[in-house]
């Protein structure tokens, strides 16, 4: 499909902001994790991402027990966690910034469903005291589109358990993003594009986030795969270079998500805005020159 | 999502998905093999069991016990067990499962270093590669179970990141698998994580009940009033109490570690205990919905026993269940009075017990005593059968060094002996 005719489809329904980040050139998806350090440079740096050409920010809400990452973003998890960030100071911090990107939250199941729950809820201003008092995921999705959050990414929800939550997304107008990983059959693969929207986050391979020095051939094998989707593709995993920005999105990728990459300059306390800045138009860079290059393929 | 999968509320599968088409390749394998004996599975691993692992174990009258306790007690004899523990019925099923799935290379978390123990003996028994991660601090209070491990062939990953203990060997385990997936099984060591794990777990422990129900009507002449089990994860608990489930005149006893406090420090993200049963809420963690030790927020809080085996901050999501359908009643031991425990077992019947079975001892003394906190503590019964889960060679060193710091009445003085 061309890119005039996937935006005129893209465009003949409902559009949300994340569908609309990818419609015009491949995109950015640039992450961190909220409060590493603290809550005011990360405003910072997701500014300093979105002037390097970002153009969705995923932010990630830290959770104890992160299993889908590797050591970099355990670390920021950590760091952010041990600086005091809470859903509440997430949804603060979200409200505060001021971009004009979409911005999606990353986080994992137990603090969305804990949301509506906890004392700490009860005695926020965040909510009414109807959605308060309900059990389940609606006070977080609610709370979260309050504060301009757009989508959510929650890596331990397969989309067999995720019809509560997709009906709170549906009602407050969040996307719920889903991953699909080298290993997902096509039975699966089939359940999740029925619920899936915003962008669909490819796995580029198995295992745990992190800045790797390849692009792994099962990327190239999972875009495949998915041909057949209207919703716009984007690739994470071991995504930290031009070259492999280059590569993926001239596999076929609508977008590149980059998380490791971002927070290890974090970790390094050393300008960090400005190098966040030049790392996220190095990438973008690598993403545009790709789709300059390759030829549209003819549909047969 | 299928009803097969959940516990009432509790249970399900909550993981990434690359693992998820594993996942189903798992629990189609655990219904065919497991459920349905295809191919003979259930006859090969009841041999091994016997032949490689020892069982039956007996069920033994504690003459010394029942005359202190003015009761019937009866130990069942899990430390008997090849290995020193429950834990090989779980571990042989699972490696021998992988077998027969096609699976040439196993993973598994360890706490207390028993679970790694006997899956590092099941692999070197059936000839499949092995690597076992555990946290720092476990490492340290559990040294002798790291040398068996590494002794049976098996690598040991250290885990350094948190609190060092079995939650965030768990973790390292699931990133493993999550990497390794299509050649690789994670041998989950309790009722704990995903379905099929949970249903899986109990199956092979069971066993345990099995046997006890049928020794003690041989034995005593009728069912018991009452089973204790220690609750961690609470794989022993729900082999030992599985077949008595439908005995509604059974009570079940769940024993968790009390710890120092059952109090939580929200502050610091501590629980100076691991009493998630009695005191948890609701909530997702390593691919189920159970009962956590957890803040107001859903961070999950570390957790803490003398005992490496129970120090963790979830639980099956099974006992859960139960639990909420009053038909096991959760209580707890204190790590003093599970030390207590410990060397009463230990002068008083020859049987040196885990630091973990002596929380199930523990309560025996708590539900005798006839002081005024005696009235808030379910009643026993006069035949009683306590799963004695393992034996505690592995704790002979933090036994020593706690029992000295914390002045515990019934240790013998060891000072004189030390070089």
């Amino acid at each position: 499909m061309s890119g005039s005719e996937r935006e005129r489809e893209i465009e003949s329904k409902h559009e949300s902001d994340i569908e609309a980040a990818f419609a015009d050139e491949p995109a950015l998806v640039s992450y961190v994790a909220a409060g590493d350090p603290n809550a005011e440079e990360t405003k910072e740096y997701v500014r300093a991402l979105v002037r390097g050409g970002s153009d969705v920010i995923e932010l990630g809400l830290p959770f104890s027990e992160p299993i889908a990452e590797g050591p970099t973003i355990q670390q920021a998890i950590r760091r952010a966690l041990d600086a005091g960030m809470t859903p509440d100071r997430y949804f603060d911090l979200v409200a505060d910034l001021d971009v004009d990107v979409p911005l999606v939250c990353m986080t994992y199941y137990n603090l969305i469903y804990q949301y509506g729950t906890s004392e700490a809820r009860r005695a926020s201003e965040h909510a009414s005291g109807e959605a308060a008092s309900q059990r389940g995921v609606e006070p977080f999705v609610a709370a979260a589109a309050e504060a301009g959050i757009s989508g959510l990414i929650v890596p331990d929800l397969p989309v067999d358990e995720s019809a509560p939550l997709k009906e709170a997304c549906d009602a407050h107008g969040l996307d719920l993003i889903f991953m699909v990983a080298p290993t997902t059959t096509d039975d699966r693969l089939e359940r999740m594009l029925d619920r899936a929207t915003g962008f669909v986050y490819v796995q580029g391979r198995l295992g745990t986030t992190g800045a790797r020095s390849d692009v792994s051939d099962e990327t190239h094998v999972s875009l495949g795969r998915l041909d057949q989707t209207e919703l716009p593709k984007a690739v994470g995993f071991g995504i930290s270079e031009r070259e492999h920005a280059r590569e993926i999105v001239g596999g076929g990728a609508d977008g590149i998500i980059v998380g490791s990459a971002f927070v290890d300059i974090v970790a390094s306390q050393e300008n960090v805005a400005e190098r966040l800045e030049a790392k996220a138009s190095e990438l973008k860079a690598g993403a545009l020159e790709a789709r300059a290059e390759v030829p549209e393929p003819e549909r047969t | 999502m299928s009803s097969k999968s959940k516990f009432g509320e509790y249970g399900g599968q909550y993981v990434p998905e690359a693992l998820m088409p594993a996942i189903e390749e798992l629990t189609d394998a655990y219904e065919r093999y497991v459920l349905d004996n295809e191919d003979g599975f259930m006859d090969e691993f009841r041999g091994r069991l016997r032949d490689f692992g020892g069982r039956p174990t007996p069920l033994q009258r504690a003459d010394r016990l029942s005359e202190r306790y003015d009761r019937e007690i009866y130990l069942k004899r899990e430390d008997l067990v090849h290995g020193g523990a429950h834990k090989l019925n779980n571990a042989l099923g699972q490696v021998l499962l992988a077998k027969y799935m096609g699976k040439d290379r196993i993973v598994a978390e360890t706490g207390a270093g028993q679970h790694g123990t006997a899956t590092a003996m099941a692999c070197a028994h059936l000839g499949i590669d092995c690597e076992i991660y555990m946290g720092r601090t476990d490492i340290n209070r559990q040294r002798p179970n790291v040398f068996r491990m590494r002794i049976h062939d098996a690598e040991v990953n250290p885990v350094d990141i948190g609190s060092g203990t079995l939650k965030e060997a768990i973790n390292a385990t699931m990133r493993d698998w999550a990497t390794n997936v299509e050649d690789t099984h994670y041998v989950i060591g309790s009722v704990v994580g995903p379905h099929p794990f949970p249903k899986m777990v109990r199956d092979f422990q069971s066993v345990i009940s099995e046997e006890a129900r049928e020794q003690i009507r041989e034995q005593a002449g009728r069912l018991p009033d009452s089973v204790v089990a220690c609750a961690g994860g609470g794989s022993n608990t729900m082999g030992a109490f599985h077949e008595f489930v439908g005995d509604e005149e059974v009570s079940l006893f769940a024993v968790e570690a009390g710890g120092s406090s059952l109090s939580i420090d929200e502050e610091e993200g501590l629980a100076p205990h691991s009493a998630s049963l009695s005191t948890g809420d609701e909530g997702v963690l390593h691919g189920a919905r159970t009962k956590l030790l957890q803040n107001s927020e859903g961070q999950i809080l570390e957790s803490h026993s003398v005992s490496a085996g129970l120090d963790y901050s979830g639980v099956g999501p099974e006992l859960a269940h139960l639990v909420d359908e009053e038909r096991v009643t959760p209580v707890n031991v204190g790590d003093d009075a599970a030390l207590e425990a410990f060397h009463r077992l230990s002068k008083l019947e020859g049987i040196i017990p885990a630091l973990e079975s002596s929380h199930a001892l523990g309560y025996l003394e708590r539900a005798s005593e006839t002081d005024a906190r005696s009235g808030d503590v379910p009643d026993l019964g006069d035949l009683v059968v306590v799963n004695v889960s393992g034996r505690g060679d592995k704790d002979l060193d933090t036994v020593i060094e706690e029992s000295d710091r914390r002045d515990i009445d019934a240790a013998p003085s060891m000072e004189v002996f030390e070089g």
